[in-house]
């Protein structure tokens, strides 16, 4: 077969086999937000400040809220079926465009985020692994134990302290300069110091994960025999390292940062409250106070299948990082 | 996030990470023909009790865990005596507001907006972080237990059904399944407390589930089984006792993370809003950042020197307790 088809099928695969999850999911968060006490009809109600009997049943008829439980999860189940995810009551626009409106913000947040905390990670893992049981790593490694200790949350407060209140360098919030109508690199540079804090401190606890992981299997592979051949052969210090031994350490990291997407979306929701940045975390957050479980059911339903999908891109990966792994 | 969701941490993971740490200064090691070899640890042989000294000897000899343990210590002692420094409602207004660490000495961290006094918060907010990071990890361990002992003793079917649940609640996102638990129920610390044990577990039952994998197939347990034992006998008097090292690990992690989620939580305006905690003191002094920043940046330092205290001691327990050197448990 060749490669391209056995990437086809290893896809078709992990496609096949994420189909029992999502539904156990989508019944899960359904059932759970059935518990919840209240619903739209009610904060809408409560918001416009009085209702009658009335326009409370109108509200939950047109929401399709009057329904038996388990008519409305066929109903929900259905519109999945159709690739609708719904219609949001309180925004009053279908569930998907919502999403789709935030999700672009957050995917930027969280792929900044990434990278930064998988490059600094490197780096410093890297150090803290050729220096192992000095000096440099022992003063990164209680670094490294720091950013693994400091909430997210106060951590963008502390940022904003320094580098907007005090230096004045950066802005504190947003996604843009309201107004500025720029483009180009002028446009690009305003988005880019806006993501800056946000990014950084969505990014500190993930760098010190990647510092740790990358200098436990570096030492690790440090000491395999390809390593010895490739020192023996003469290639360069930094040529083995960065070729042999940092490529190979790779593999653990990226089945990490995989796993990490999910984890990363719930700090999105702090973060994204800390620097009002526009993304799917807020929207959760909204969604939850306004008791729109539609749209959170949506959040939650596109986000595992967020997991899903970048995990199967972590497989195909790690088989180019290691070709002995292989498709499956 | 952060760590504001702790739930990333993978504990699971972080013990496969570790280690290697553990196993610190290791260079390359010369070719055993060099004559080098490792001395053969004389405790392969102990009992359980030698095993605990030793690893006792190990936590102790470790800088960082002692600096943890003695961190975490003073902290416990402000739980305890918070009530008797401060018997009052530490939401109670006492003196002028805005008053700056240092300017008077009766409220050594200064007032915030209220005239509330900064320290009998953060001394009375120990209470809040300590209890709900207690309870849920204690929550998430027996959940995690029971589950990845059935699915890890009994495989096959059980087995499949199991792991299709914790697979379930891992491809969720953990924090913001929290917040959608919490603001579903009343937020007080018990419902907090079961929200992070509902996403937590998953992972111990992952790790149990593993350890029961490798143990049951030793020479030892079948020996208890041909002896007669029962299921419930073998696994919680033969086979968990043996498991223990890698979930002692996980624990003092697990705590950190469940703190660190209590935190953000009350920062959201997610938490008990009748107890003072260091989250939501954050989230109060947020909006006075421009002018009193010492009101978020002190209870956030109470937060990292307690969870710092318990990573570090969980690194210390790691390095102590690492499964590498224990060769055939």
């Amino acid at each position: 077969m060749s490669s391209l088809g056995k990437i086809g099928s290893s896809l078709r695969r992990t496609a096949i086999q994420a189909v029992p999850t999502v539904i156990g999911i989508v019944i899960l968060n359904f059932f759970l937000l059935q518990m919840a006490p209240g619903d739209a009809a009610d904060v809408i109600a409560g918001e416009a400040g009085s209702a009658t009997e009335e326009t409370m049943h109108a509200l939950r008829v047109q929401f399709g809220l009057n329904h038996p439980v388990l008519v409305q999860l066929y109903n929900y189940l259905n519109e999945l079926a159709h690739f609708s995810l719904g219609f949001s009551p309180r925004y009053g626009m279908p569930v998907a465009e919502l999403i789709g409106q935030r999700l672009p913000g957050t995917l930027l947040l969280m792929s900044l985020a990434l990278g930064i905390a998988l490059f600094i990670g490197l780096v410093l893992g890297s150090v803290m692994a050729i220096f192992a049981g000095r000096l440099p790593d022992r003063v990164l490694s209680v670094l490294a134990l720091v950013f693994y200790s400091v909430p997210g949350f106060w951590i963008g407060l502390m940022l904003i302290i320094l580098f907007s209140v005090t230096l004045g360098w950066l802005p504190s919030g947003g996604a843009g300069t309201i107004g500025a109508d720029l483009s180009g690199w002028a446009g690009l540079w305003d988005k880019a110091r806006y993501m800056i804090l946000p990014a950084t401190s969505l990014a500190l606890f993930y760098v010190a994960i990647y510092a740790r992981l990358t200098r436990a299997s570096m030492l690790e592979v440090k000491s395999q025999d390809f390593v010895r051949t490739a020192r023996a052969k003469g290639l360069s210090p930094f040529s083995v390292t960065v070729h042999h031994v940092l490529r190979n350490a790779l593999i653990p990291i990226t089945t990490l940062a995989g796993m990490h997407i999910g984890s990363m979306l719930g700090g999105a929701v702090v973060v994204e409250t800390v620097y009002s940045w526009p993304g799917l975390g807020r929207l959760a957050y909204e969604a939850v106070m306004g008791r729109d479980f539609t749209v959170l059911l949506g959040i939650l339903l596109l986000s595992s299948l967020l997991v899903i999908a970048v995990n199967a891109a972590v497989d195909l990966l790690q088989t180019f990082l290691d070709p002995r792994i292989g498709v499956r | 996030m952060s760590a504001t969701d702790p739930v990333l941490r993978d504990p699971a993971l972080l013990g496969e990470a570790a280690p290697a740490k553990a196993a610190n200064p290791r260079e390359p090691e010369p070719p055993s023909w060099l004559g080098k070899e490792e001395p053969l640890p004389a405790y392969v042989a102990g009992t359980g009790a030698t095993h605990g000294r030793r690893a006792l000897r190990i936590f102790l000899r470790n800088p960082n865990a002692l600096a943890g343990l003695i961190i975490l210590a003073l902290v416990v002692i402000a739980a305890g005596i918070a009530p008797l420094l401060y018997p009052g409602d530490p939401l109670a207004m006492v003196a002028k507001p805005f008053l700056w660490p240092g300017q008077d000495a009766a409220y050594p961290l200064g007032t915030d907006s209220m005239g509330r006094d900064v320290l009998a918060g953060i001394l009375h907010g120990t209470r809040i972080s300590l209890t709900v990071g207690i309870a849920a990890t204690l929550l998430g361990l027996v959940a995690g237990i029971s589950v990845g002992a059935v699915a890890g003793y009994y495989g096959g079917r059980v087995d499949d059904l199991l792991v299709r649940i914790i697979e379930i609640f891992q491809t969720l996102p953990n924090f913001v399944l929290v917040v959608v638990l919490v603001a579903i129920t009343q937020p007080t610390a018990a419902t907090i407390s079961i929200a992070i044990a509902i996403v937590t577990w998953p992972n111990v039952a992952r790790l149990v589930r593993a350890e029961f994998r490798s143990i049951r197939e030793k020479d030892y347990v079948m020996a208890a089984r041909s002896l007669g034992y029962g299921d419930a006998r073998i696994i919680f008097r033969e086979i968990l006792p043996n498991g223990l090292p890698p979930i002692i690990v996980t624990s003092s992690v697990m705590v950190a993370g469940a703190i660190l989620m209590e935190s953000a939580l009350s920062f959201m305006g997610l938490g008990d809003p009748n107890v003072v905690s260091w989250g939501s003191m954050i989230g109060a002094g947020r909006e006075l950042i421009r002018t009193a920043w010492y009101l978020t940046a002190l209870p956030g330092l109470a937060i990292v020197s307690t969870v710092l205290a318990l990573n570090m001691i969980g690194d210390g327990l790691n390095d102590a307790l690492n499964p590498r050197f224990l060769q055939d448990r």
